[in-house]
């Protein structure tokens, strides 16, 4: 058994005339927590799509769980959960999920077990559309955890959640990634690179650095992500 | 198996979205009935009533469900619910024919309800079967499903969609014989006419209602149905996994 999730190689996009993602190697491990890090625009997306395989004018390889990208025998195994919240408005959140269990044929149990681990016990019989920001996007988290998939791509999960919350759903991905599951999960707010087994820098459709924390502490002599960060970028402008 | 429980899986979605939304149920139901009453009421002969009634019958399960389809389809692929549905076990075919079932199903009670107004309330005059006639309103229904799906592809807005209603419906609605007899129509328009399937709908229509003969609807339900068939595939060929 390999234990690299995600192997990519040379991997390019483009989306309309212009290139997004300008050749990508990655290696993502199985089993860990992965934060995907960058400013808005810097392609975290653009990559999370490539990866889960609904983007359009990819070039390069993918292998996911050692099968190509959005491949139709990975439609089990990978879930994806986009930065809005692809759920139903007009759906309450029990049946926004009984939808997905129906589509992933898994049993009733799991929407419980899905909507404990979300955190939105007592919201069941609410309309989605009545529900917060924060809450929707949990609702959209709890579809993405239904199946018991072996990669789970989140883009932005924790955009606008309390402080409270965002502490439960790291330590809900830990959970996660401790019982097998490999998570790749986007964020631009760099002080969330901590809880992080491993780190994947992205500016302007590159990869600056992947690395665990420490390391990148320790490399640019620097003491929080944010100034490896600026350290990382200076170091390529003067390059 | 699993094929089917995801396709009615997508049905039951989209039937319980529409039951959570009471109004658009209530104006579905009754806007069509409400119509033709008002229709009946302003023709004072029956005579009349009798000859441009059976139009509109046709008319409205084709409209609402062209709006329906368009405006759910597009939200669909705007919202990102298509697209995460796609990585997921859903097939396209599964959910055209999800929708497709649903439309059709809420399209029959729709069609049930017109009816029973124009004909017990109003008097419309049936000579064909009346069974005849719920196939057409039933296929009119899944026509303008079809129709929309395939609509749904050219739009990105709400806007635009909603233009969409003018461009595709109204040139059928203007050369399918309710304002001037198609026979009557310059040649050019007449064979246009001819390939839309809203004219071969009221056609039917007016056969079944209008005729002292026996009314030979088949050829007018053929192409119809070649219609909805190929909006179908066309639409779902445009239903898209990968998108920029």
């Amino acid at each position: 058994m390999s234990n690299v999730a995600i192997e990519i190689s040379n991997l390019r996009v483009v989306r309309g005339k212009s290139e997004v993602l300008h050749g990508i190697d990655l290696q993502i491990a199985k089993g860990k927590v992965t934060g995907l890090l960058g400013p808005s625009g810097s392609g975290k997306t653009t990559l999370m799509r490539a990866i889960v395989g609904v983007q359009e004018g990819v070039a390069g390889n993918i292998a996911v769980l050692g099968k190509p990208a959005g491949s139709r025998s990975l439609d089990r195994r990978v879930a994806y959960d986009t930065q809005s919240a692809s759920v139903f408005d007009d759906l309450t959140v029990s049946q926004n999920l009984r939808y997905a269990a129906r589509v992933l044929g898994v049993s009733k149990t799991a929407i419980d077990d899905a909507i404990t681990a979300v955190g939105l016990n007592g919201f069941e019989k609410h309309m989605v559309a009545n529900l917060s920001g924060g809450q929707r996007n949990r609702v959209s988290l709890a579809v993405a955890l239904l199946g018991k998939p072996e990669l789970i791509v989140l883009d932005e999960p924790t955009v606008g959640l309390d402080p409270v919350l965002r502490r439960d759903l790291w330590n809900l991905f830990h959970k996660l990634a401790d019982a097998g599951a490999t998570l790749l999960v986007s964020s631009h707010v760099m002080d969330e690179a901590e809880r992080c087994d491993s780190l994947i820098l992205m500016r302007e459709g590159r990869v600056l650095a992947q690395d665990t924390l420490p390391h990148l502490l320790k490399q640019t002599k620097t003491d929080s992500a944010e100034a490896a960060f600026l350290a990382l970028i200076d170091a390529e402008v003067a390059a | 198996m699993s094929a089917i429980t995801r396709t009615l899986g997508v049905s039951a979605r989209v039937m319980t979205q529409v039951r959570n939304d009471k109004r658009t149920l209530g104006l579905m139901m009754l806007v069509p009935s409400l119509l033709i009453g008002l229709l009946s009421w302003m023709l004072d002969s029956q005579k009349m009533f009798d000859h441009v009634g059976p139009s509109l019958v046709g008319l409205f399960p084709f409209t609402v469900m062209f709006l329906l389809t368009s405006i759910t389809t597009l939200r669909e692929r705007r919202s990102g619910t298509l697209e995460r549905f796609l990585t997921m076990p859903l097939r396209k075919g599964e959910f055209v024919v999800g929708y497709a079932l649903a439309f059709g199903g809420l399209a029959i009670i729709q069609a049930l309800i017109t009816l029973s107004f124009a004909v017990y309330l109003c008097g419309l005059t049936i000579t064909g079967e009346t069974w005849q006639l719920i196939v057409v309103a039933i296929s009119n229904a899944l026509m303008g499903m079809s129709l929309g799906l395939l609509a749904s592809a050219f739009a990105n807005t709400e806007f635009q969609v909603v233009q969409l209603m003018p461009t595709f419906i109204f040139p059928q609605i203007m050369l399918g014989g309710i304002f001037v007899p198609r026979d009557n129509l310059p040649d050019v328009l007449k064979a246009i006419s001819d390939w839309l399937p809203l004219s071969h709908a009221i056609q039917a229509l007016n056969d079944l209602t209008n005729n002292t003969a026996t009314a030979d609807i088949q050829n007018e339900i053929w192409i119809l149905w070649a219609w909805v068939l190929a909006a179908v595939l066309l639409g779902s060929m445009t239903l898209k996994k990968r998108t920029p």
